[in-house]
């Protein structure tokens, strides 16, 4: 549209494809100064970026909160489509079967997702559509001045609000329950691991959750809470060191020498290669990432990483033996039924 | 297609999904519809007044059954106009086809599809259970008789040609009809960002007064020449009526055979069958044209003479009301007894 940018200036750094960072941009923020959501639009535009994505190339899907205005400040030229609250999933689902060729990236927070949407969550998680679904997940209702939200830890005292006497949900267990092929958590302020996620997570033919700890710098940001920038900041405990290398990228082993190696390949090719830091870690084993998540549960850890991936399983829209030609380019005459199929529908009946 | 699919059916978890994907299918470009009856039609207000206000086309199919609540599943009635005429908060506007035979659900059924994209809005048809769940009689399903309406839809090419330059909520043509563009569309300029939210002619987010107040105003005139693309109403006279008779959907037949014991018992009706909201022109003229309305429908409050009287409130008091629900389809002589009840009434 006429108002948005599209000139590339001279001298600045393009990608692949000819586009500068200026094309991944949006609009400007209104959320407030350093929400933990401004750092994830922004990783989110250095991984299209950097992986030569068109922004045309790209749908984007949120739903309501504060989580779910931030697709309006990245990729500005993406058609987007904000919907109901907790309503996301399925629009998405709608949406992406109209040209296979376009990937899906929804944005969504703990409210949108772990309370009124955790129906749709899980089951998108379940049939395996494939596409991103960030939470940006930070405890509160940020929109409507800091109310607990599903995820927020039992005991967590706000001025405004008391102590929360619940038990959180867990996105990253309730995407494993749910079967999901790929699961991970992050930290809004470990924006390196967060960009490495989002890219592994595009390559993914299959639901890829990121469940990244987003904090609310206005509600919930106090040292002990733990979906506030402190507490990550000093407790987050990486369970590798990540890096995403594309498909058309040779690995160099030399980057990589110290340490145990991990690859895991996705469905186009690319890698994401995971160090080994402190203790061994597999995730491609089912049980041991519940495991961990557990553990990460009982004992208020902040784990981060890729927790699980299963790259086997057929993504949603394998299942429907669809055309390579978009459905959504299809003229007439390959989607109205001929005349002779009405003709033998009426014999079945006269 | 060499065996590939240029379908899919999904089953939902719930009509609140349904009607998501329907509409995300709907807004990328794919004609969408779900079908339910009552209760799924409370689930899925919200959604259709998203898809009412960011011009999403989208199809619903309502096979009434009888309500409120769970109220009588397995049994049939018109009892949902007045939900869809309203559904939603805020002003909304709903195109509503009412078929009145198996021939014509076959029918709606692919016309529903061309009105949405044309309109981009919902369309909701109200089928009702007696006419959806029983074995009737029908003539052999005819072949469309036109090709496909796809609606206003810009493409990489067209954006070229306007240099960019297009608005998603813009009315260009003066029918109240914007242009929009679908995901898969490579123009840099071809995006936009579809919301529920307050939004000017290029689809961002606004608060201004003047804005708002524009935008639904021109969903108003949308909604004004939705009339023009809706199937007619369908006239079945007598010589020498002076009143008629208004109905819609299922109880045809039945209205049919009270319409013919009424000549023969001295009382010729006209009968006009609607079969679409917003009315057409025709109704305002058979009203203007008749001195009495009886409407006939399978509902306790009257919801079509409710929405006839709110449309046509200088003809207020034409409009007599035969309403009746208990489950079972209206019968000629319900309707022949109610009629001539009206008429003794007014007479004494």
């Amino acid at each position: 549209m006429a108002d948005q940018p599209s000139v590339v200036v001279s001298r600045q750094q393009i990608n692949l494809i000819g586009l500068a960072k200026t094309d991944y941009k949006g609009a400007p923020t209104t959320l407030c100064a350093g929400c933990g959501h401004n750092s994830i639009s922004n990783q989110i535009i250095a991984a299209c970026y950097e992986l030569n994505i068109a922004p045309e190339c790209l749908v984007k899907f949120s739903g309501i909160g504060c989580s779910s205005k931030s697709p309006t400040y990245f990729l500005g030229r993406s058609f987007s489509f904000n919907g109901l609250h907790g309503r996301m999933p399925s629009i998405a689902l709608g949406g992406l079967f109209a040209d296979l060729s376009l990937k899906g990236i929804g944005v969504s927070g703990d409210g949108d997702t772990a309370s009124i949407g955790l129906g749709q969550f899980k089951h998108l998680v379940r049939r395996n559509v494939p596409m991103v679904y960030i939470v940006e997940n930070n405890g509160v209702y940020g929109l409507t001045k800091g109310q607990f939200s599903a995820t927020a830890e039992r005991g967590l005292s706000l001025k405004k609000q008391g102590t929360n006497p619940y038990t959180p949900v867990d996105i990253a267990m309730e995407a494993m329950i749910s079967n999901a092929t790929f699961v991970a958590r992050s930290f809004a302020g470990d924006p390196k691991q967060v960009k490495e996620l989002i890219k592994a997570a595009l390559s993914h033919n299959g639901i890829a959750v990121l469940d990244i700890i987003s904090p609310c710098v206005t509600f919930n940001n106090q040292d002990q809470a733990i979906h506030s920038y402190n507490w990550g900041r000093d407790h987050e405990a990486p369970l590798h060191e990540l890096s995403f290398v594309p498909a058309r990228d040779e690995i160099m082993v030399e980057d990589f020498q110290e340490g145990d190696l991990k690859e895991v390949t996705l469905h186009d090719g690319s890698v994401v290669i995971l160090k080994k830091l402190e203790t061994d870690y597999d995730p491609t084993d089912r049980w041991q990432a519940m495991r961990m998540l557990e553990e990460a549960h009982s004992n208020n850890w902040l784990t981060t990483g890729l927790i699980y991936v299963d790259v086997t399983p057929p993504s949603f829209f394998d299942l429907y033996n669809l055309p390579d030609q978009p459905l959504n380019r299809m003229k007439e005459d390959q989607i109205r039924p001929k005349r002779k199929t009405i003709d033998e529908i009426n014999t079945w009946f006269y | 297609m060499t065996g590939k699919n240029t379908y899919a059916v999904v089953q939902a978890e719930d009509e609140i999904a349904a009607i998501g994907m329907a509409v995300g299918a709907g807004w990328a470009g794919l004609r969408a519809m779900t079908a339910t009856s009552g209760p799924g039609l409370s689930l899925m207000t919200e959604y259709a007044g998203l898809a009412y206000y960011s011009e999403v086309p989208v199809v619903i199919w309502d096979i009434q059954r009888v309500g409120p609540s769970t109220g009588l599943p397995t049994r049939t009635a018109q009892a949902d106009l007045t939900e869809i005429y309203f559904l939603s908060h805020g002003d909304t506007q709903h195109i509503m086809l009412f078929p009145g035979s198996v021939n014509e659900c076959f029918d709606f059924g692919w016309k529903a599809f061309d009105i949405a994209e044309r309109m981009q809005a919902p369309v909701f048809v109200l089928s009702d259970l007696d006419l959806g769940m029983n074995l009737w009689m029908s003539n052999p399903f005819e072949y469309p008789d036109r090709p496909m309406d796809r609606g206003k839809v810009l493409w990489e090419e067209d954006i070229t040609r306007l240099n960019g330059e297009w608005s998603r909520y813009l009315d260009v043509d003066g029918d109240g009809i914007p242009f929009r563009t679908i995901p898969g569309n490579k123009h840099p300029r071809g995006g936009y960002f579809n919301r529920g939210t307050g939004h000017d002619e290029n689809a961002r987010y606004t608060e201004d007064p003047e804005v708002w107040e524009r935008m639904m105003n021109r969903l108003r005139k949308k909604y004004e020449t939705a009339r023009t693309f809706l199937p007619e109403p369908v006239l079945r006279s007598k010589d020498g009526a002076k009143a008629g008779i208004i109905a819609f959907g299922s109880s045809d037949p039945a209205v049919q055979e009270a319409q013919d014991d009424l000549e023969k018992a001295g009382m010729p009706l006209d009968y006009l069958r609607v079969r679409a909201i917003p009315f057409n022109q025709l109704v305002e003229k058979y009203i203007q044209d008749h001195s009495e309305i009886f409407v006939v429908e399978m509902n306790r409050d009257g919801q079509l003479c409710q929405i006839l009287t709110i449309n046509y409130p200088a003809y207020a008091e034409r409009f007599k009301s035969a309403a009746h629900a208990d489950g079972m389809p209206l019968t000629a002589r319900w309707i022949r007894e109610t009629i001539l009840a009206l008429k003794e009434n007014e007479n004494g």
